[in-house]
């Protein structure tokens, strides 16, 4: 989960609150560019996340892993579109028969851009580098199953765990091949990626290069610009006059109009792996009980208030997991409209004449729009809605870490993060042993089709339950240039992957 | 004089020093823990002391402010919590882009604004003269950041004369284009600081035109002119410095805004950025420089008016020039 803070300005900087699973972006396919493409482009891409510092064990944030990750520095797997895991350093990799051992063996002829080659020495020390005392990797905690890191050979790499876990691999695909011997990560880099850094510009800009010595395919341009903004208007500013090519995440959908009607641009819909949800403290009355949860979820036009944020992007989910996530299925007919469900099922928890309870509302875009809509449709069921607006700061220490709330609105970011519905710790406070069973159950699994199956279960069970109200999935939009293909488009967890990037000459 | 610059010098350290202070105990007083930011979400509370412990804000407050303060006088500003780089290094590359951003705007509105003002009030009875306080009138009640995005509608995604935002990555390497970029920002400022500089010097000019002295040169011989200059210039120009002075400083830190509208990568938005991460650092750093700044600039502009009006030397430094 990422929890967005807001600048003065309403832009969003999101604080590195990442929590355990994530998944990053394949390369997609943007527009497809006919004809002949400029192999010595500069490709500028406009974003509105710039990297704290470059290193993503320091607080580098999510700027780092949109112009990094994939880009300057690559793991031993990677993650495709689809969240699909795919090998990248690693060749091949053996688990033993108990599933505790992982056996590496690393890429041939892979170099970093300082020019050294690339040993299980490197990747151990990146290994542990996440796993420092002073990391603030937000992968650490899904890997402390870590219990032991070999290196028999150069390019041989051997993993014991502690336990069980199958999303081992899957992790890996976040944890950063980087030269032992490097220095000053935080303001340069020394990865295997298809660009080297050359030079980053604080408040500005960053610049990439094509790395001449990449072992894979060459980056389709030779260099690509991360502009950065603070403003979503300068941003759509810079694109009209073509001092950028491409928006990596068109957060105003007001301003899509300008480009949907200009045959000069392409916007893409692609899927986010965002959720708003309305979450109840389920461990506070009136929301312990599961028929109020249900009445509530369906007292609220989940469709109609998509529409009105986001005019016709997104899409409705009826649980914690979206589609890119394996485990998913269409659960929204759990989770349908009907106010005269809603007004039985108070009725039968003994909340005939309703009830009333204070929302805890984020200040900053779309929880205040999201908490006045929910307000009016409760208001329609007899239940009164008390809108209190919070800082994320405010957030942060009330209702992530004191639990002090009754229902809050919250975006939360990452993928495959169903699973937090098996940690009864967590903030909204769904206790359910069973789940909680399921959910250590599969990360032990022995297959991922066992995993998977268990994961469904835990998300037809908390849909259910309705251990939360699931609002609605944030649209992905990337909007470009039709002189540019080769843009990734779902871009899951702030990945944006340039390598593929053209411009038509 | 000297005992006057050595006295102002002294004022001049000792607001600083105030200045300081209540720059970091404002500080402390916001809600909200930059821990918070270090740490992610889940992190246990030992991690969350022990992110406190590496940033010191787990230490007394004295303590803290002590170490603040010893760092600015060895000229180091410290290191941000969040990016954990240094300040310094970042304030003066911000500078590069806030310094001639100001001054430019300044400049500009100085010379749209003297001559505007002179007109306005010589000419107050012509149909142009009113025109002109009119408009100044209105400006002033322009929000900078709607003229901006005007600005910008106009030249840039209209007319495609210029860029729309941002400022080149390389910075001053390229002038040409660093120039280009700052055109629409500077005009945009100065607009809006000449609309009010305006009916600053065009009451200052209708106080010497009514004044005593003027009737007298005149009556002694001297054209218009040559009263104006002799004179007139003298006298208006006092108040009109002390505004200036203030127009000045208030623009360094005021460009915030428009440094948002054109993504600009000046001071502004270094401090609003700090501020939204609680990144004490940053903002005190930013902070402390401004304040040496408008001070540095309200030093200048009394001594410019000293050098104008010898009065003021008389009656302030006791008669001792």
């Amino acid at each position: 989960m990422n929890i967005k803070k807001t600048s003065l300005y309403g832009t969003a900087t999101a604080i590195t609150c990442a929590l355990a699973l994530s998944a990053c972006g394949g390369s997609g396919g943007g527009s497809a560019a006919g004809g002949t493409y400029d192999k010595d482009a500069t490709v500028n891409i406009g974003s509105l996340y710039e990297p704290q510092n470059l290193d993503n064990t320091a607080g580098g944030g999510q700027g780092v892993t949109e112009a990094l990750n994939g880009n300057v520095y690559e793991g031993l797997f990677k993650l495709t579109d689809d969240g699909e895991v795919e090998p990248l350093l690693a060749q091949e990799h053996t688990v033993s028969e108990d599933g505790l051992t992982y056996t590496f063996t690393l890429r041939d002829g892979v170099t970093f851009h300082s020019g050294k080659k690339l040993t299980s020495e490197d990747v151990k020390y990146s290994l542990e580098k996440v796993l420092a005392d002073d990391s603030q990797s937000a992968r650490k905690s899904s890997l402390d199953v870590v219990k032991d890191i070999a290196t028999p050979d150069a390019r041989t790499l051997e993993v014991t765990l502690s336990k069980r876990s199958i999303s081992f691999v899957y992790n890996l695909s976040y944890v950063w091949v980087i030269n032992s011997e490097a220095k000053n990560l935080k303001t340069s880099e020394d990865g295997t990626g298809p660009f080297t850094l050359k030079k980053w510009t604080r408040g500005s800009a960053l610049s990439l290069d094509r790395f001449p010595g990449y072992w894979g395919d060459a980056a389709a341009s030779r260099q690509v610009v991360f502009h950065y903004y603070k403003d979503a208007t300068a941003l759509n500013n810079a694109l009209l006059t073509d001092a950028v090519d491409v928006v990596t995440s068109e957060q105003s959908p007001d301003a899509l109009g300008q480009f949907t009607s200009n045959a000069k641009y392409k916007v893409n819909d692609g899927d986010s792996t965002t959720k708003l949800l309305l979450a109840f403290n389920d461990k506070a009355k009136p929301f312990t009980d599961v028929k109020v949860r249900q009445a509530v979820s369906a007292a609220i036009d989940d469709k109609k208030l998509l529409e009105s944020v986001w005019d016709g992007y997104g899409k409705e989910i009826g649980s914690m997991v979206p589609p890119t996530d394996p485990w998913y299925e269409d659960l929204t007919k759990t989770d349908t409209h009907d106010p005269a469900r809603a007004k039985k099922l108070l009725k039968e928890a003994g909340y005939a004449d309703g009830f009333s309870f204070t929302l805890d509302t984020p200040n900053y875009d779309p929880h205040p729009t999201a908490a006045t809509f929910i307000k009016s449709e409760l208001a329609k069921v007899g239940v009164t809605v008390k809108i209190n607006t919070i800082t994320p700061d405010e957030w942060y220490t009330k209702v992530y870490q004191n639990h002090d709330f009754t229902a809050t609105l919250q975006e939360h970011v990452n993928d495959r993060d169903l699973v937090w519905y098996g940690n009864p710790d967590f903030y909204w406070g769904y206790d359910n042993p069973q789940v909680t069973r399921w959910v250590e159950q599969a990360e032990a699994a022995a297959t991922e089709a066992e995993q998977t199956e268990l994961l469904k279960k835990v998300n037809r069970k908390t849909a259910e339950d309705a251990a939360s109200e699931w609002l609605y999935l944030y649209p992905q939009i990337v909007v470009a240039n039709t002189k540019v293909s080769g843009y990734p488009l779902n871009g899951l967890n702030s990945q944006f992957f340039a390598y593929d990037i053209k411009k038509k000459s | 004089m000297a005992r006057y610059l050595l006295r102002r010098f002294v004022f001049l350290l000792v607001s600083l020093a105030l200045a300081s202070v209540v720059l970091f105990a404002l500080l402390r007083l916001l809600p909200g823990d930059p821990a918070n930011a270090l740490t992610s979400v889940g992190a246990s509370p030992e991690q969350i002391a022990a992110a406190r412990h590496s940033i010191g804000s787990d230490q007394p407050l004295p303590e803290q402010f002590t170490h603040w303060l010893g760092q600015l006088v060895s000229g180091d500003l410290g290191t941000s919590f969040v990016s954990t780089l240094p300040v310094g290094p970042e304030v003066a590359s911000r500078l590069d882009l806030t310094i001639p951003l100001t001054l430019a705007a300044f400049v500009l509105a100085v010379l749209i604004a003297v001559p505007a003002g002179f007109v306005a009030a010589y000419k107050r009875h012509t149909w142009y003269g009113a025109l002109l306080s009119g408009v100044s009138q209105l400006g002033i009640a322009v929000p900078v950041f709607w003229l901006g995005m005007i600005l910008v509608a106009v030249f840039a995604l209209n007319a495609g004369w210029l860029p729309a935002g941002g400022f080149p990555p390389d910075g001053w390497a390229v002038p040409g284009e660093a120039v280009r970029s700052l055109v629409l920002p500077v005009v945009t400022i100065a607009l809006v600081m000449s609309a009010s500089l305006i009916r600053y010097v065009r009451s200052a000019t209708l106080d010497v035109l009514g004044s005593d002295y003027l009737r007298t040169a005149r009556a002694l011989g001297s054209s218009f002119g040559q009263a104006m200059w002799r004179h007139g210039l003298r006298n208006a120009s006092v108040p009109v410095v002390s505004v200036l002075g203030i127009e000045l400083a208030s623009t360094l830190l005021g460009a915030v805004v428009v440094e948002s509208v054109f993504a600009l990568p000046g001071l502004g938005s270094m401090l609003v950025t700090g501020i939204a991460q609680h990144d004490y650092p940053v903002v005190q750093g930013v902070l402390f420089v401004s304040t040496l700044a408008v001070l540095l600039i309200g030093f200048a502009a009394d001594l410019v008016q000293r050098v104008i009006d010898p009065r003021l030397r008389d009656r302030l430094s006791g008669g001792t020039r």
